[in-house]
């Protein structure tokens, strides 16, 4: 059998596993982290764009445009959150119309559906607390929201469920040609010899690239950091704001998650640390002034928690997406910063067709496109909630009174396929610890699950992987 | 099912509450608790001071939790633990759910709120830095250390002077781990004094006022913090940073009562406290239900929070009987230094004499305690100094009460002492 190797277990390595897990082949995901989703991907605006913002006959225009369409369907085979909020780009500037018209053209351009500009009293019938001073706007229906970690989460499983190996905590060091094969040099001295390699290591794509291939790339880390708020202040929006954009990016949004928190931000500052997730008071700070100006009435009394994601932004500005040439059997995706998470699904499918081409895939007859999600209990009807409980019992006790999350749902999400290993992991599967109290008070019952489920003492039990170890020792 | 009264919450405001409703012969009443047993926040206050008032005796959280736990099982009242009530409505309709015994629906003539408070986290309080492991809310640390028996770390920063913080100095230091310091934003501790001399002093743990921490860092763990002193507007200012190793950075920041349940039966909430708003019967303004203890106001002595649910207890229970005063309501304000004051409202005719709970919003020296009815001036108290740390309560007599409740327009504030 074909050996393929991804290295990245983020959106866009864990989409490629699946789609790739329709054709027979051994294929194994590379992840240095301990889980999925760790990177970029977990830390976002989860938004699915509509495509009115990339610049026209762009491969971040194509990919988003065809991936934004394949999300009803998606979400619906793969169980995870998604819903078409539709978006505002707003205009507070009675000069600036050109730049709405310009992005309407735009989108017109790129095939997205639907758009329209709007007055900011439309806007406000609509978004009743938005800011008085915006005079108009462009209105978006397609966009939508999605959780991207759930989503990730739910690609990696179902790629699992057909056959695809994780291995986690293992770092690639290198690439080096091998005959018509390439080889994959991990940290640690293991080597993998694949049939081909799909290259979706985010911010380090370029130095694997670099590593093997005579075209060289450069990506600059791009930070941007969100507030987030609690569920009280979901009143805000129910649909995406966007401000007019600028050279740095799309500005700062305020918007809704599909769980019915708030967004903050992002901000943009290129930057030089790759492994930088830090906030900072100034960018907080500007996250807040700047949403205020779309959402006046905000205010910080509602944030229960901040974070940074780092775009990978290639100099090159699109996205990279291909063979990486040398007649190397390397396929790229560098580069893949916004709309990367709305574009996966149709990279994806382009990659896996690329990559189950060269290497001559034959098809997997027994692949299934269905996953199903945990069983959600906050969301269930009391009839719902009273069944589940009798089948099991566990979905009777309640461990995160904030998010309503049960001991059963924890327990299933640390032993399904590519279960959660620590308290990230459960977090991102379950929402527990997510809430207003930001795991105050459910941690400590959380640790005592997955010590008991996985067999560890508690002082093995980290935060999100090694060296994150939540209590030092026993009390004496 | 049906039920007369249910109270949700088996902390000391919950057991103190059932225990004086049936004693004002209530018998239906069901105690439901989330946790696997009674007791509330006290389980893991394994440190003395408790029941000073009540029992004129120096008892620890557990100690005190079993002398009200044993009243409620002498009494033979109903109650479940591993139970967390899901939702309530104005109907008075809870749910709740169970491992033994699955989803519960209940149809109650009353309810008590009694579902104490929970941490401010540190997203709430808006730290910028690393999101290593190390950060914990010190009620967090709290528990793991007192009933699960692991140490957080071994060099501690901790950030807040609230009464958690204070006490977990003390604790952590008798662990064998290190506290470098206790960093506290304003220029006084929102903790108890006593609590100030007995874990910090005693220890020659640095208390340092009017600092902030600005940065965390670290890889995995937290390896440092930076800290910073603020101007008067409690902004940092810039150049007096400094680094603090440590692998800990607990939070003591701040309490904020749980209402999620009371949104759910739109059970009217104050800006100020948190809590409901509720009249001196310790109503709240969803008929029917009732609140006291943490989950009302955030209180830093457990005795009054017992004191205040045995009077909730026995009015819900009057309630039942329909003999809850139905007419008008004075309006109690704030003024003049004092936060807030609990109850909100006094009804015409309630009969008891009104108990008056309160915080201020500042240090203050040589100060009256004053309600003034229509401008007329009804109570004061000297107090040499009060602090938003301390509550304080004012019992009004039978004179002061009536005088109140016959006003139009009552307020509690501070004055000044003539010289
Ligand atoms: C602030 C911000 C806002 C954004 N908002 C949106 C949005 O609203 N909508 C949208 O569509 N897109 C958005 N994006 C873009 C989107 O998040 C990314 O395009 C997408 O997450 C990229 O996924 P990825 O899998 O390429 O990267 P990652 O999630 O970073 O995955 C790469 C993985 O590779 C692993 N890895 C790296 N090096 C190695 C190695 N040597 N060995 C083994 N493993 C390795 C990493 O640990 C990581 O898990 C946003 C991005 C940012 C930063
Ligand atoms: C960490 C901490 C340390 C303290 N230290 C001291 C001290 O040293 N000295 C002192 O005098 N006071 C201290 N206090 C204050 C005092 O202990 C509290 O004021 C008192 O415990 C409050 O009582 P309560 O019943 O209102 O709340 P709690 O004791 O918090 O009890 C509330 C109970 O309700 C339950 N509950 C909540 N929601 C639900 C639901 N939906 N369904 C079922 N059950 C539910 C909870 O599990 C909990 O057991 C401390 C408080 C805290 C938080």
């Amino acid at each position: 059998m074909k050996k393929i190797v991804i290295i990245g277990a983020g959106v866009i390595g864990c989409s490629i596993a699946r789609e790739l897990s329709r054709y027979e082949a051994e294929i194994i995901v590379l992840e240095r982290e301990n889980d999925v989703a760790c990177g970029t991907t977990k830390a976002n605006s989860g938004v699915v764009h509509g495509g009115f913002d990339a610049k026209p006959h762009t491969k971040k225009a194509w990919y988003n445009v065809r991936g934004n369409e394949m999300f009803d369907k998606l979400s619906k085979e793969l169980d995870f959150p998604f819903r078409r909020n539709g978006a505002y780009v707003l205009c507070f500037d009675d000069t600036k119309w050109d730049g709405l018209k310009k992005l309407y053209d735009q989108g017109v351009e790129n095939g997205v559906k639907g758009l329209k500009v709007v007055t900011g009293d439309e806007v406000r019938k609509r978004e009743p607390y938005v800011s008085d001073e915006v005079k108009g706007a462009l209105w978006c229906p397609s966009s939508g929201i999605v959780s991207p970690y759930e989503m990730t989460i739910a690609y990696a499983e179902n790629a699992a469920a057909n056959g695809v190996k994780f291995v986690f905590e293992k770092t690639v060091d290198r690439l080096e040609k091998s005959g018509e094969k390439i080889k994959v040099v991990c940290k640690d001295g293991d080597v993998y010899e694949a049939d081909a390699v799909v290259n979706a290591a985010g911010l380090y794509s370029d130095e694997l690239n670099n590593s093997v291939s005579s075209t060289k790339y450069k990506i600059v880390p791009r930070k941007g950091e969100y507030m987030l708020l609690d569920k009280t202040s979901g009143y805000l929006t129910s649909t995406t704001l966007f401000q007019l954009p600028t050279a740095m990016g799309k500005g700062i949004l305020v918007v809704p998650s599909v769980h019915g928190n708030v967004l903050l931000g992002p901000t943009a500052v290129d930057i030089e640390d790759k492994e930088c997730r830090d906030t900072t008071y100034d960018g907080l700070a500007e996250a807040f002034d700047k949403a205020r100006i779309t959402v006046p009435s905000v205010t910080k009394k509602t944030v229960i928690t901040q974070f940074t994601g780092l775009r990978a932004h290639a100099d090159a500005g699109d996205f990279v997406v291909g063979w990486a040439g040398d007649d190397l059997p390397l396929y790229n995706l560098i580069g893949i910063e916004s709309p990367g998470l709305t574009a996966a699904p149709a990279l994806a499918v382009q990659a896996a067709e690329d990559v189950a081409d060269y290497t001559a895939l034959a098809f997997n007859k027994n692949f299934n496109p269905i996953r199903k999600g945990i069983p959600c209990f906050a969301t269930m009807t009391e009839n719902e909630r009273a069944e589940i409980i009798k089948k099991n019992p566990l979905y009777g006790r309640i461990v995160c009174r904030c998010e309503v999350v049960t001991e059963g749902e924890i327990v299933d999400s640390i032993n399904r396929p590519v279960g959660a290993k620590d308290l990230d992991g459960v977090k991102r599967r379950t929402r527990a610890g997510m809430g207003r109290c930001q795991s105050g008070f459910c941690s400590e019952r959380v640790m005592e699950i997955i010590a008991r489920e996985r067999g560890i003492d508690m002082t093995e039990v980290t935060k999100s992987g090694k060296g994150s170890e939540i209590v030092v020792g026993r009390v004496e | 099912m049906e039920k007369n009264l249910i109270i949700i919450g088996g902390g000391p405001a919950g057991l103190a509450a059932a225990k004086s409703a049936y004693d004002a012969g209530e018998r239906d009443i069901l105690i439901l608790e989330r946790e696997d047993r009674l007791g509330g926040i006290l389980n893991q206050c394994i440190h003395n001071g408790f029941g000073l008032h009540t029992f004129k005796e120096e008892l620890t959280g557990p100690e005190y939790a079993a002398r009200y736990i044993k009243e409620v099982l002498d009494r033979k009242i109903e109650y479940k633990t591993g139970t967390t009530a899901l939702s309530i409505d104005k109907n008075k309709r809870v749910t709740c759910a169970s491992e033994a015994e699955g989803l519960m629906i209940y149809e109650a003539k009353a309810i008590i709120l009694a579902c104490g408070c929970r941490e401010r986290p540190r997203g709430a309080i808006n730290i910028a830095g690393c999101r290593a492991a190390g950060i914990f809310s010190a009620g967090t640390a709290q528990k793991l250390i007192n009933i699960d028996g692991y140490m957080p770390g071994k060099e501690v920063v901790i950030l807040g002077s609230g009464d958690i913080g204070l006490i977990m100095a003390r604790r952590m230091t008798f662990q064998g781990a290190k506290v470098k310091a206790v960093v506290e934003l304003m220029p006084y501790s929102s903790g108890l004094n006593r609590n100030i001399v007995q874990c910090l002093n005693d220890f020659d743990i640095p208390l340092m006022f009017s600092h902030t921490v600005v940065d965390i860092k670290g890889k995995g763990r937290v390896s440092s913090v930076v800290i910073a002193a603020v101007d008067e507007k409690l902004n940092p200012i810039k150049g007096t940073e400094q680094e603090i190793k440590c692998d800990t950075l607990l939070l003591s920041v701040g309490l904020l009562p749980e209402n999620e349940l009371s949104r759910m039966a739109d059970v009217n909430l104050s800006p100020v406290t948190g809590g409901a708003v509720v009249d001196d019967d310790m109503m709240t303004g969803t008929d029917g239900i009732f609140a006291c203890g943490n989950v009302l106001h955030v209180h830093d002595l457990v005795d009054f929070v017992s004191e205040e649910s045995e009077w909730a207890g026995a009015r819900a229970a009057a309630y039942i009987r329909g003999e809850k005063a139905k007419g008008e309501r004075v309006a109690i304000g704030a003024e003049g230094g004092v936060r807030y004051v609990v109850p909100q409202y006094a009804l015409r005719d309630g009969e008891e004499n009104l108990k008056l709970r309160m915080r201020v919003g500042n240090v203050y020296k040589n100060v009256r305690l004053c309600v003034v009815c229509d401008g007329e001036e009804v109570y004061s108290k000297k107090c040499m100094i009060v602090t938003p740390g301390e509550m304080e309560t004012v019992s009004l007599n039978e004179k002061q009460t009536r005088a109140l409740k016959n006003c139009k327009k009552a307020t509690v504030c501070l004055k000044a002492v003539e010289r």
